[in-house]
């Protein structure tokens, strides 16, 4: 029994000195725009709070001898309006109220809501299609007119315009939340919950609702503005506040009447509606960037078209010219993402090369750098943060690496192609993926319409498609996993590759239809001499398919050789410990070693061997330097200092 | 040893019925008719292929999904008799995806002991006892129960969904893919912890799988499923040394084996037949290589063949014996 603790003392600690993560606070004081929406509300909301406490006029007591007075008379500040009360007060008070409504009914609206949409998402099925169709019918009217129509029916008056704007934002809410709730209902925590004894209300309260909490605040901070507009344009006409009582709306109302003779009286409530509401919408965009960082502007801005390359990058000098009829010459290529102020070394030096026709299995754990390092081969890694800071990659004569962006393009798709693990990803779900082939056959071959359907058609037999006529119309959707699959390879076979670089793209398969998506590659790649990169994790697949495989771990090769060769007499021990921990068919009474621990942080890699932490045969020497790869019985190469013979036990040094 | 869960004739129909405008909706039969018996102490492994309704059964099993048809008994009394409660008290589940299995705003310790509170009423220092316990059972530093399940990777995560099905103390667990998003050495991990807790604990395990292998290494029986039937069962033994069905025999040799580069029989489409419009006979006829007349008119009964009555076949033209 090889089990390992969950983490090393030495783990906790790290992960305890690491850097807090700022506080949401203070990521929101970061957005200029937002602190200072903040500091404008603050002022706003703090003198509409103090306003019985100011020294303020009765905001109510008219003087019709000094109607009309202009801003800065004596003892009015801001002037009287038509019927002499001062209007300094009457902002005050007014805006008090207005915010009080305003906020009152977004309280409401997104308490109700609120309710609604995690009702409806929760329960589905019958519950959620009417209460959905109920919201649906409230949204077909036009927003303010079912105001309107309400207050209608309730009479005028603020607490009835209250109501009326809190109901007709109960849809906008109700659908958001509605949305994120049926998301999450179906996921696997809350069926965990049901199996741990919870009640629907209390998975809905104490399950669900957390996660939506976030939701609820970034559509309650961004609506707020909007209903205090409204609760104003409602007392505008009339139908809210009602005199003699102050709010910005009825008093921009009022100044109406006067706006030729005296436009202050309706400036000044316009432009305290213009300072809360713009204050208010700014600090709710902010908050949003905070709580939902996906929708931040410029987080979906576009990387460059191709990986940043360092000026200056070096490359190891080849010691004889033994690749040179190799497709594919990589030669110490370096990848790093920089995020913050860590340095990622995703690929640390690796070495590839590939003949005419051979498949190369490349092999290793998840994020020890396969994808990582398909990727950077056409620069197809994301800048920022992705940067490639040293090697070459040399296909035929050319170093992709150096060719111009417009050689780059041709080579994509062309003599170079990409095979992923989901098909879905690559397709594009609304065209038919017959024309999906042809606009990949004619990005590179001028081919009329019907010169490029006959290629369709060819290349769909070719990947084994049956009825390929009628399967050409269909959409990526309509056809099943293994279809689809064997669609991106015919995409990529469209421009005779000299080179398919395949990322997994068995794993998403079924075991029979991997099989025969196996033998489907193998197959073209040696009817057509084209060589092959196959990314995969599972020793079996590279079993079927490679002729040489490359282990990768912690962003560097750890040893090369024939398949057969290091499957059966691998050098280096990770090789070793990673065939042993996979249980094998016809071998049920295996034991399975587990590899104990976790390959190191690429942002953390230790000195010395990238293995030592969890080596059995790890020595003092292995600590230190850096371990070149190096020949071992003549036919395979490991980066070892202590690699194994053949019927070598694991435990104690060569 | 008794038969522990004996599940007969269960059915799960989705869709049908009408929407509100009358239409009809389609209708698909995830599991038809399926019927199988669980030992106590046992691992009845499930192989099948993705969509051949290995979930859909396990999730009736643990009472996340009714049968539309059909009966679940445990240790002979009608599994939702006692209501979910009692059920998720005796029969858990472990989820595939373990990160989206663990609510992303809980801490490991409200994780672990929701089960206690709510099945089993345990009170506040029963519980306290109880969550050291399951630390130490899957290897979770104590210290980490008031982290949250991103500060985890996945193998430490499926420890965790692993704690969470073990704190109500169940007889047994259900494992839907329980290792088939880790890593290959953090697989070895989970499935070695696996073994031991079995072994400790006295449990029974369905554990479902896609991977040939891994069922092997663990399951003491075996049944494949293909398009919502049992197609074939055996103890485990029985059916990788020498299967009857077809459909086994083509899982068989599709599956690769490290270290071995095997010449694969052709022809294969691995299409599956359309659930909203299924095939009369035997469904697996369109791609069978022994089909006959017969088959597309006769849906053949899971039976036993001439192999003992451990070893059943739904096929009317199942391999020799070698
Ligand atoms: N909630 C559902 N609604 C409709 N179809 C479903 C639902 N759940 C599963 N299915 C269908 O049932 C079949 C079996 O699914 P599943 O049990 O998940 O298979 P597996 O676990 O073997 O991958 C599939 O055709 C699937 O699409
Ligand atoms: S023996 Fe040393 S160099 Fe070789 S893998 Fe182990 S730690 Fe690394
Ligand atoms: S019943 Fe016929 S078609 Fe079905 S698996 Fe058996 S031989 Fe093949
Ligand atoms: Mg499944």
């Amino acid at each position: 029994m090889s089990e390992t603790a969950i983490a090393s003392p030495s783990e906790a600690q790290k992960s305890k000195a690491r850097p807090r993560r700022p506080s949401a606070f203070a990521l929101l004081l970061n957005n200029r725009l937002a602190a200072f929406g903040l500091v404008v509300l603050v002022l706003v909301v703090a003198s509409a709070l103090l306003a019985p406490l100011l020294p303020l006029a009765d905001p109510n007591a008219t003087d019709p001898a000094n109607r009309l007075a202009p801003p800065l008379s004596d003892g009015h500040l801001l002037g009287t309006d038509a019927l002499g009360r001062d209007m300094l007060s009457r902002l005050l008070w007014g805006t008090r109220v207005s915010l009080a409504v305003g906020l009152s009914a977004s309280v409401i609206a997104a308490f109700a809501g609120s309710l609604i949409g995690l009702i409806a998402g929760y329960a589905g099925g019958r519950t959620d299609q009417l209460l959905m169709r109920f919201i649906d019918l409230m949204m077909a009217f036009p927003y303010i007119l079912l105001a309107l129509a309400i207050v209608a029916v309730l009479g005028p008056g603020l607490i009835n315009a209250l109501y009326a704007i809190a109901i007709v934002n109960v849809p906008f809410f109700a659908r958001n939340i509605r949305g994120i709730t049926v998301g999450l209902a179906r996921r696997e925590f809350v069926d965990a919950a049901r199996l741990s004894g919870k009640g629907p209300v209390r998975i809905v309260a104490s399950e669900i609702l957390p996660n939506v909490l976030p939701t609820i605040v970034i559509t309650l901070s961004t609506t707020v503005g909007w209903m205090i507009l409204e609760t104003a344009g409602l007392s505008f006409l009339g139908l809210g506040a009602q005199p003699p009582q102050a709010d910005l709306g009825s008093m921009l109302g009022e100044g109406r009447k006067v706006l030729f003779t005296s436009p202050f009286v309706s400036l000044v409530p316009g432009l305290m509606i213009f300072l809360v509401v713009l204050s208010i919408n700014l600090l709710g965009d902010g908050i949003r960037d905070v709580l939902d960082p996906r929708l931040k502007a410029g987080a979906l801005a576009k990387p460059s078209a191709r990986t940043a390359v360092e000026k200056n990058r070096r490359w190891p000098e080849t010691k004889k010219d033994e690749t040179s009829d190799a497709v594919l010459d990589v030669k110490g290529l370096e990848t790093q993402f920089r995020i913050g102020r860590s340095i990622h070394r995703a690929v640390g030096g690796v070495d590839l090369s590939i003949r005419p026709g051979e498949c190369l299995g490349l092999i290793g754990e998840s994020g020890s750098g396969k994808s990582v390092t398909a990727m950077s081969l056409t620069g197809l890694v994301p800048s920022p943060p992705g940067r490639i800071t040293g090697g070459k990659v040399l296909f035929e004569t050319d170093d992709l690496l150096a060719v111009s962006d417009k050689e780059l393009r041709a080579l994509r798709g062309g003599a170079v192609s990409y095979v992923f693990q989901d098909p879905l990803a690559t397709l594009h779900p609304l065209f038919p993926v017959g024309d999906q082939i042809a606009e990949a056959i004619r990005a590179h071959q001028p081919l009329d319409r019907s010169e490029a359907r006959a290629k369709v058609l060819d290349l769909m037999r070719q990947v084994r498609i049956p009825n390929p006529e009628a399967r050409m119309e269909a959409y990526p959707h309509e056809l099943s996993g293994g279809l689809r699959q064997r669609i991106s390879i015919a995409m990529a076979l469209a421009n005779d590759p000299k080179l398919i670089i395949a990322d997994e793209p068995t794993t998403a398969l079924d075991v029979t239809v991997q099989a025969q998506v196996l033998k489907l590659l193998d197959g073209l790649r040696r009817e057509r001499g084209t060589a092959v990169l196959f990314i995969t994790h599972d020793f079996g697949v590279v079993s079927e398919i490679a002729d040489r495989v490359a282990v990768m771990y912690a962003g560097r090769i750890v040893e090369t050789g024939p398949t057969a060769e290091v499957m059966a007499n691998p050098a280096h021990p990770y090789t070793r410990m990673l065939i042993d921990c996979v249980p094998v068919m016809g071998e049920p009474e295996r034991r399975l070693d587990a590899i104990p621990g976790r390959p190191p942080p690429v942002d953390d890699l230790p000195d010395g061997c990238a293995f030592a932490d969890r080596c059995p045969r790890a020595a003092a020497d292995c600590r230190s330097g850096d371990i070149a790869m190096r020949d071992i019985r003549g036919r395979i190469e490991a980066r070892c200092l202590h690699p194994l013979s053949p019927g070598d036990a694991l435990r104690g040094a060569a | 040893m008794s038969d522990m869960l004996e599940i007969r004739d269960l059915t799960r129909r989705f869709g049908g019925g009408r929407t509100i405008f009358g239409t009809t909706k389609p209708q698909l039969t995830a599991v038809r008719g399926v019927s199988l018996d669980l030992k106590r102490g046992e691992t009845l492994g499930i192989v099948g292929e993705s969509g051949c309704g290995k979930s859909t059964l396990a999730r009736m099993l643990v009472g996340l999904d009714r049968p539309s048809e059909g009966a679940i008994r445990l240790d002979g009394k009608d599994l939702t008799e006692g209501g979910a409660k009692a059920l998720a008290a005796r029969v858990q589940y472990v989820f595939q995806d373990p990160v989206s299995s663990l609510n992303p705003r809980h801490t490991i310790r409200q994780i672990l002991e929701a089960p206690m509170k709510h099945l089993l009423r345990l009170n506040g220092s029963e519980r306290k006892k109880r969550l050291a316990d399951l630390c130490e059972a899957v290897n979770l530093n104590p210290d980490f129960l008031v982290r949250y399940p991103h500060e985890f990777s996945g193998g430490q995560a499926q420890r965790i969904g692993i704690a969470r099905a073990l704190a109500a103390e169940p007889d047994v667990v259900v494992l839907d893919e329980p290792v088939s998003a880790l890593d290959v050495s953090v697989q070895a991990q989970v499935l070695n912890l696996l073994d031991r807790l079995k072994r400790e604990r006295d449990l029974t395990y369905v554990f479902i799988s896609h991977d040939l292998a891994v069922i092997e290494s663990v399951a003491t029986r075996v049944a494949v499923m293909y398009f919502g039937r049992v197609v074939e069962t055996a103890p485990s033994r029985k059916l990788f040394a020498a299967p009857l069905h077809p459909y086994t025999d083509l899982l068989l040799n599709s599956a690769p084996v490290p270290g071995k580069q095997r010449l694969r029989a052709g022809g294969d489409t691995g299409e599956l037949p359309d659930p909203y419009n299924p095939p009369s006979g035997c469904a697996f006829a369109e791609r069978c290589p022994r089909v006959e007349e017969d088959c597309r008119r006769i849906d053949p009964p899971l039976e036993a063949k001439a192999r003992g009555d451990d070893h059943r076949a739904a096929c009317l033209h199942p391999l020799p014996a070698d």
